[in-house]
């Protein structure tokens, strides 16, 4: 009689999972399992172009089971909950399903409810996400009408996803007003919870002339209160009032619901994960990755990806009854939009800042923590890279799952 | 490097906070207040220093949020006790480091 693995979710975590392991794990041995609300795949950071007109949304929405290998099994439904006790997850049309063992992938969500007056009557009308298909959607249309005024691009409260997201998207709106010619007549501000819009401090003194040069102004630690939509301003907790035109927000982010649902969470629904093993903390048949965990690295897909590489390993140890291996570091890389043309590329971990330095040989040919047209050029590239090689779990060249070591200064 | 405050030598880094928890005491916060402008220190400044510092020692991620739901302080009051930047100067004078965002 065969094992069955469950996978919660069809994302970027998810469906890596299910190509690794049906690679790995032997058809007569082990069914494998997929399970997601959706039956399209939405390629995340191209939401961020969506809202300038640089993609359309046939570049950035596939469908799920293309992705999905031979040999394991997609059933899209909503989850319900989850009962590790039971070792059973049931879905919402009351279908319960048994598992020997358990991935969880249910990512991250925008919660608006969370901030007083964020959903009002103006929602989607001069207050919008573009972390959602349906926001960024809408937020193209705004801008492309936007007559000029005062544009305000404000992060909630952390931990996000694509943390560095907010930031480019300022970048981005820069560029775009100036090519619309209505630069001067528009305002850009980037309000955020945080000490400064960079707040290591490499990057900070490496990168922290870009507000200036571009005119956006930066209000720190501002902790929204509520949305005064009568008004149309933040309101922070200790009186401070930011005016908007239009607001970009991005709103609190928080794990499934069906994490809460399954007293699974913590009080953002993230679920207690072994940081270096990537096994729940409570339940050893259960495996985490991606947004879902609670872990102290970036919510991204390039963190799910190195990730998905040590879940492999360990799941097939965990089968053999053998120890996990301690080995994921935190490893997060990531190209950063900064306007005209040009990007950035950072990559960190757990112990290491992000720094200066080539990427991902020693002779480059990329360069880390600079602006460059090649970085965006990656970045734009990578969609590709992810379609083709990241989501069917294929290596990529020169990228590994643990973070190479900075370069040692020259003194 | 290593400073001097309240008498006690302790490492920080550049921008003042702790490098190392374990080294604080309530004479160093409350040295490390005076330049935040802050305090003196009152019981309810101590009671968020010692909340944020215990869960600093379990791993906890250190959100507003998470400080609002703790019972300890609402954040209306956390704006009132650490005037300009809540968190980042309570965390300051609690000795643990800074939150930070990814780059």
């Amino acid at each position: 009689m065969s094992q069955h693995l469950l996978i919660l979710g069809a994302g970027t975590a998810g469906t890596m999972m299910a190509n690794h392991l049906r690679r790995r794990l032997s058809k007569k041995d082990w069914r494998i399992t997929v399970v997601d609300r959706s039956d399209k795949h939405l390629y995340q950071p191209g939401l961020l172009f969506l809202p300038f007109g640089t993609y359309t949304e046939d570049q950035i929405i596939r469908e799920t089971r293309e992705f999905i290998p031979p040999g394991v099994d997609f059933v899209q439904a909503e989850i319900d909950r989850i009962e590790p006790a039971r070792r059973l997850v049931a879905l919402a049309n009351g279908i319960e399903i048994n598992y020997d063992l358990l991935i969880i992938a249910t990512g991250c969500r925008t919660a608006p409810e969370e901030t007083e007056g964020m959903l009002g009557p103006k929602w989607r009308v001069n207050i919008h996400d573009f972390y959602t298909l349906d926001g960024a959607r809408a937020l193209r249309k705004q801008l492309a009408d936007f007559p000029g005024g005062r544009v305000v691009i404000h992060l909630n409260e952390v931990p996000v996803k694509c943390p560095v997201a907010p930031l480019e998207f300022i970048f981005l709106a820069d560029t775009y007003f100036r090519e619309r010619g209505i630069r001067d007549r528009v305002t850009l501000t980037f309000v955020t919870p945080l000490s400064g819009a960079f707040t290591k401090p490499k990057a900070s003194k490496k990168l922290g002339h870009l507000l200036g040069d571009k005119g956006i102004e930066l209000v720190t630690d501002f902790v929204a209160e509520r949305i005064d939509q009568e008004e149309d301003k933040l309101v922070c907790y200790d009186g401070r009032e930011v005016p908007y035109d239009l607001l970009v927000t991005v709103p609190t982010n928080m794990g499934d619901e069906a994490v809460r649902r399954s007293n699974l969470g913590d009080d953002l629904d993230y679920i207690e994960t072994n940081r270096h093993t990537l096994q729940s903390v409570n339940f050893p048949d259960i495996f985490v990755l991606g947004d879902a965990t609670n872990l102290p690295a970036s919510k991204a897909g390039s963190v799910a990806h190195f990730e998905s590489e040590t879940l492999a390993d360990n799941l097939i140890l965990h089968i053999e009854g053998k120890p996990l291996k301690e080995e994921f570091d935190g490893h997060s890389n990531c190209f950063i939009e900064s306007g005209n043309g040009k990007a950035l590329l950072i990559d960190f971990n757990y112990e290491h800042e992000p720094h200066e330095g080539p990427f991902p040989f020693r002779f480059g040919p990329l360069k880390l923590l600079e602006e460059s047209r090649l970085n965006h050029f990656g970045k734009l590239a990578f969609r590709h890279v992810y379609w083709n090689l990241l989501l069917k779990a294929r290596p990529l060249p020169g990228i590994s799952r643990r973070k190479k070591a900075p370069p040692v200064p020259a003194e | 490097m290593i400073t001097t405050i309240a008498g006690h030598e302790v490492d920080v880094n550049e921008e003042g906070y702790l490098t190392d928890m374990t080294r604080w005491n309530e004479a160093i916060a409350a040295a490390i207040a005076a330049g935040e402008g802050v305090g003196p220190l009152t019981d309810a400044h101590l009671k968020v220093i010692h909340y944020l510092r215990e869960q600093q020692a379990k791993g906890a991620a250190l959100t507003i949020r998470s400080m609002g739901k703790s019972g300890v302080v609402t954040t209306k009051e956390l704006y009132d006790l650490f005037p300009g930047g809540p968190l980042k100067k309570s965390s300051k004078i609690a000795g643990i480091p800074k939150p930070v965002g990814c780059i």
